[in-house]
């Protein structure tokens, strides 16, 4: 059971918060990422508050699903949602990236509650979870696995080792989100390094594939529906996106993937959030 | 302790691994091993034959070998993974960088076919970097075990150690120098025969090679300490020290590259501490070749031969 298990209402309020905690961090830190923790809000907010089995005052709890963000630099997004969800107090959110903060650029499992493995290389998430499903799956346990993938990710060869191995063995605990941006630090995914058709890539895996609009609260609860009663394959959903989701002069932008706004673009973001600097970095310190 | 050198028994590394394997798996559900096409080459095959459930092939797949392990040892697993090392290292160097040693992961990474002794396959596949490459790494230990029952006894230990191990072992059956009741302490060299007036430190098969120059050297009178140094990350800092201020003279002596090995570690520990002279038996910055096994170490000057002249000139400088 997911301890909060919000309703749709409740988690485009939630995500609106994460945004805002997303510039507001990132304002802090003067560095970091922007573009993919706002392409992905929308779905990784529905996983921590709906349907990730967890328990925040308890991260190694035995029973737990698992989440794995191969993306590593999308902390922000990552942080944000631990904290919202009380792993730890908000106001670290104000550290990130900062000398001896338990929240690395990139995530570290020895630092930060609710990091399950350290990441920052991309195409290596996937394979992390395929081994808690393989051996949940031997332990005849029943934990759901669930890995956000970016798509300029998929260019690594080691992701489709992974890919094989789950549709190989059938792991159908095991769920991945694509953040289908089609946005990477180069530019266009299709213009650097063509990944698609990406459906028929993953079907011809042994996949069960879902495809929707990835902003789409509805459309994300009801493949995640999907996704969890869907059995004898994994199931991956493609999550259009937008890079920069919600922030107008982030959106589509692939110069936004790995920088932090400036205290004045900040303003403005959180301006179109519906709140302030001041505020919002109020509202983390006294969290 | 020791017994006659032409006299020993010959068995193979990777097989006392892959007995371990079974002993470990009947009394600890929490061990599980997983190969990439090699698996029976590796002797994971012992294993997957009495544990099918809890053996997991998969495919030529190296990269995502080390990650998958790291996933099974976030839910309390003890993960073996094996096949040649250059492939269990080399090959997916960057998963074991982030996935398992940045995260401390419990996994166990276990590379067969080490060193030049691997033969006619040649240099792609003899690994001469990869003790280099793992000692280099935050978090993992590397063990070389000298024989048979030294790689049994090191199995069965590592999977009690927490955190990442290496673990690395040959292709060929080489001579047993120790037996089923040899106990093995990890992170202590062992030393095999006194002496006074320069050591000897060997691990893997080079370990057999320093007891034959040391013999050749005794009856020369020279009186050479022989230690076999099997645990080279965390290193016997003690050991070395002492022996070093005792003997004064070092000589180091392995089946991997010269940049970078357990000589490499040796010397960092004398130049902070006890710098005396040491000498190098090593590979020289080169690749392997095709070759039977004991022509090769010949060839590469990794025979008791090279030992005993590296020894001569470390006395010189002593
Ligand atoms: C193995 C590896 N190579 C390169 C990088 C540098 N890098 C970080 S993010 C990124 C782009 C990733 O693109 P995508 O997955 O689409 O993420 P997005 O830009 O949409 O956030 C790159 C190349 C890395 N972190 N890891
Ligand atoms: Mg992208």
């Amino acid at each position: 059971m997911n301890p909060f298990n919000y309703s749709a209402e409740q988690l485009q309020a939630a995500a609106l918060d994460v945004r805002r905690d997303i510039i507001t961090m990132l304002v802090e830190a003067k560095s970091g990422h922007t573009g993919g923790p706002l392409s992905c809000t929308d779905f990784a907010t529905a996983l921590s508050f709906r349907i990730l089995n967890h328990k925040p005052s308890e991260p190694h709890w035995a029973d737990r699903d698992f989440l794995f963000y191969s993306i590593g630099h999308v902390t922000p997004v990552n942080y944000s949602l631990l904290a919202e969800c009380g792993y730890f107090p908000l106001k670290d959110l104000m550290t990130f990236r900062k000398l001896n903060s338990r929240l690395q650029g990139h995530p570290h499992r020895l630092d930060t509650p609710g990091i399950e493995v350290s990441s920052g290389s991309l195409g290596q998430g996937l394979s992390i979870a395929c081994g808690v499903a393989k051996g949940s799956s031997i332990d005849k346990h029943p934990r759901r696995v669930f890995c956000v993938m970016g798509d300029g990710e998929l260019q690594e060869g080691s992701c489709w080792e992974a890919i094989m191995f789950a549709g190989h063995y059938h792991l159908d605990k095991l769920g991945v989100i694509i953040d289908y941006n089609k946005r990477q630090i180069d530019g266009e995914v299709p213009k650097i390094m063509d990944i698609a058709p990406l459906a028929d890539k993953w079907q011809a895996f042994n996949w069960h594939v879902l495809e929707i609009d990835g902003h789409d609260i509805q459309q994300i609860l009801a493949a995640y529906d999907e996704m969890l009663h869907y059995q004898g394959k994994p199931t991956v959903i493609i999550a259009h996106t937008t890079m920069g989701k919600g922030v107008s002069f982030m959106e589509g932008k692939s110069e936004w993937h790995g920088k932090p706004p400036t205290m004045e673009q900040g303003e403005q973001a959180l301006q179109e959030l519906g709140t302030t600097y001041d505020e919002w970095s109020s509202r983390l310190l006294a969290g | 302790m020791l017994k006659e050198l032409t006299k020993l028994e010959m068995k193979k590394t990777r097989e006392g691994f892959g007995h371990a394997l079974v002993e470990l798996g009947e009394k600890d559900e929490r061990i599980v091993v997983l190969a990439a096409d090699v698996t029976d080459s590796v002797n994971a095959g012992f294993f997957a034959r009495r544990f099918p459930e809890r053996f997991i092939q998969m495919g030529i797949a190296e990269q995502n070998m080390a990650a998958v392990a790291t996933g099974l040892s976030l839910i309390g697993k003890i993960p073996f993974y094996s096949t040649y090392s250059v492939f269990s290292t080399c090959r997916c160097m960057d998963q074991i960088r982030i996935s398992i040693c940045y995260s401390n992961a419990n996994v166990k990474v276990c590379g067969a076919h080490g060193g030049i002794s691997v033969g006619p396959d040649g240099a792609t596949h003899q690994a001469m970097e990869d003790i280099a490459m793992m000692r280099s790494l935050p978090n993992m230990k590397v063990i070389v075990p000298c024989d048979y029952w030294q790689s049994k006894r090191a199995t069965m230990a590592a999977a009690y150690i927490d955190g990442p191990v290496f673990l690395r072992f040959g292709r060929e059956a080489v001579p047993t120098l120790t037996d089923e009741s040899t106990p093995f302490e990890f992170g202590k060299g062992v030393v095999l025969h006194d002496g006074g007036d320069a050591a000897i430190i060997a691990c893997g098969v080079m370990v057999y090679e320093a007891l034959v120059a040391s013999e050749v050297l005794g009856k020369q009178g020279i009186d050479c300490r022989v230690i076999n140094l099997h645990t080279i990350k965390p290193i016997d800092r003690e050991l070395i020290i002492r022996t070093a201020r005792e003997c004064g003279a070092i000589v180091t002596a392995e089946e991997h590259q010269v940049y970078g090995g357990m000589g490499s570690a040796v010397a960092e520990v004398l130049v902070s501490h006890v710098p005396v002279p040491q000498e190098f038996v090593a590979v020289m910055d080169r690749f392997g070749q095709s070759g039977q096994p004991d022509e090769l170490l010949r060839a590469f000057g990794l025979k008791s031969e090279d030992i005993v002249v590296a020894v001569k000139r470390v006395l010189k400088r002593k």
